[in-house]
């Protein structure tokens, strides 16, 4: 019954972007750190089309949401949302998430749900960013180690100056993992 | 609802939507599509603590013309006059309320009020083709808006879009973020637009097509059209099954 998905289109910075989507939190905020990267297509071109999307916990690792079984922590919007730039680039400035519960008492290592949309793009594509500080909750992370693991460095943003930096590669020579949710 | 049970988490989930429901990546019909999909497989996500919540974007993101898309100029745009309305509803046909839609679309010439739209049919001093608005508790919402063009395209020869209007929703969950394209019925434009035939399933094809509602329709004022926006509906959890079986 779903209705389907299509394409943004090429004119999507027409209607979607915010003026305060790039900043999951003010400019500031004690801790925040700036996401960038690019967004590239098959040929290694910048996709000047693109939007980037973020959904994220809280650094104790809650969401503002009534369907946390631990109880909704308000306050932390935890979405993100930044149009690509003409060099296809993006930029979200945001807060390290912490550890999230998974399965059977496991833990999730710290990450970010992300949706790239962009014309030529039917539906949105979804891939999670992962932190380069926690290689030992990224080493048992249920979801990072059913990446087959010559492709799991696509998924760990690298340290910069200001934050971390995570490339998007739609196609291509080191695509980025995509996930069917 | 979701509910923790000793150190196990169980929470609700989302159903996978049918083969067929959405399109291909890759869709060469659509030339845009051939360096922009990947071309290495999907990796199942399971449905965890991000996936099964997700932003709640309500009020706070709204003005108050922002759902009459004819009164945001001084003056009233060209073209024709219609209402779109409809609801938000999961699969299992409950409204999704206080949830944040997001539309744009051309004007009435077919053009966008964007720096990349070379189309020459002139721009519309009154009309920006942008809107927003919030479901009410039943899930329901309406703009008030002008008919859009249909457009030439590059894509292949004599290409022209069917007239629409792009809609971006949220849902309650990660899982359900979409964004589609409402189109308006019988439309010549639909045999050779490969964005609209990109879908699979002829079923769900006919889910993006708007329906005439004469119902809603005002005299000496505007045409109506009703658009339903399906996302994807929850999976009983095993927590629910068990209780059921008490």
């Amino acid at each position: 019954m779903t209705t389907p998905s299509q394409t943004v289109g090429p004119y999507l910075a027409i209607g979607l972007p915010w003026a305060d989507g790039p900043t999951v939190v003010p400019e500031g905020t004690p801790g925040a750190v700036w996401i960038r990267g690019t967004v590239t297509d098959g040929a290694g071109n910048p996709i000047p089309d693109a939007m980037i999307e973020t959904w994220q916990a809280d650094p104790q690792g809650r969401f503002d949401h009534p369907d946390d079984p631990r109880g909704r922590v308000p306050g932390f919007r935890g979405f993100g949302r930044c149009p690509t730039e003409p060099d296809g680039s993006y930029a979200i400035l945001t807060l390290v998430p912490g550890a999230i519960p998974g399965e059977s008492g496991s833990m999730q290592a710290p990450h970010i749900d992300v949706s790239v949309f962009a014309r030529g793009l039917l539906n949105r594509v979804v891939t999670r960013i992962y932190f380069p500080d926690h290689a030992e909750a990224n080493a048992a992370d249920p979801v990072l180690n059913a990446v087959p693991a010559e492709r799991r460095g696509t998924l760990i943003a690298e340290r910069t100056a200001d934050g971390y930096r995570f490339d998007v590669r739609l196609q291509g020579a080191a695509e980025t993992v995509f996930f069917d949710v | 609802m979701a509910a923790p049970t000793g150190n196990k988490l169980i929470l609700p989930r989302y159903r996978r939507d049918p083969e067929g429901t959405h399109p291909p990546l890759d869709s060469p019909g659509y030339r845009s599509t051939a360096l922009r999909h990947p071309k290495q497989p999907l990796v199942l996500l399971p449905q965890m603590l991000t996936e099964i919540t997700g932003p709640l974007l309500g009020p706070g993101r709204i003005g108050e013309l922002d759902n009459d898309l004819t009164r945001q100029h001084a003056e009233e745009p060209q073209g024709q006059r219609i209402l779109v309305h409809g609801r938000l509803l999961d699969g299992d046909g409950r409204g999704i309320p206080d949830s944040l839609i997001e539309i744009w679309q051309a004007n009435a010439g077919g053009r966008y009020r964007h720096i990349g739209d070379n189309w020459p049919a002139p721009l519309d001093p009154n009309f920006d083709g942008v809107g927003r608005t919030v479901t009410d508790a039943d899930g329901r919402y309406e703009f008030t808006t002008i008919k859009p063009g249909a457009y030439p395209w590059k894509n292949h020869d004599n290409a022209w879009r069917p007239a629409h209007i792009h809609f971006s929703v949220f849902g309650q969950a990660f899982t359900q973020r979409l964004v589609t394209q409402m189109y308006f019925p019988d439309d010549p434009l639909f045999f050779q637009d490969p964005i609209f035939n990109s879908i699979p399933d002829e079923k769900a094809r006919q889910r993006m097509i708007s329906r005439f509602d004469y119902r809603r329709t005002t005299d000496h004022w505007a045409l109506a059209f009703e658009f339903d926006i399906v996302v994807r509906g929850r999976e009983q959890s095993v927590f629910e099954n068990e209780e059921e079986e008490e």
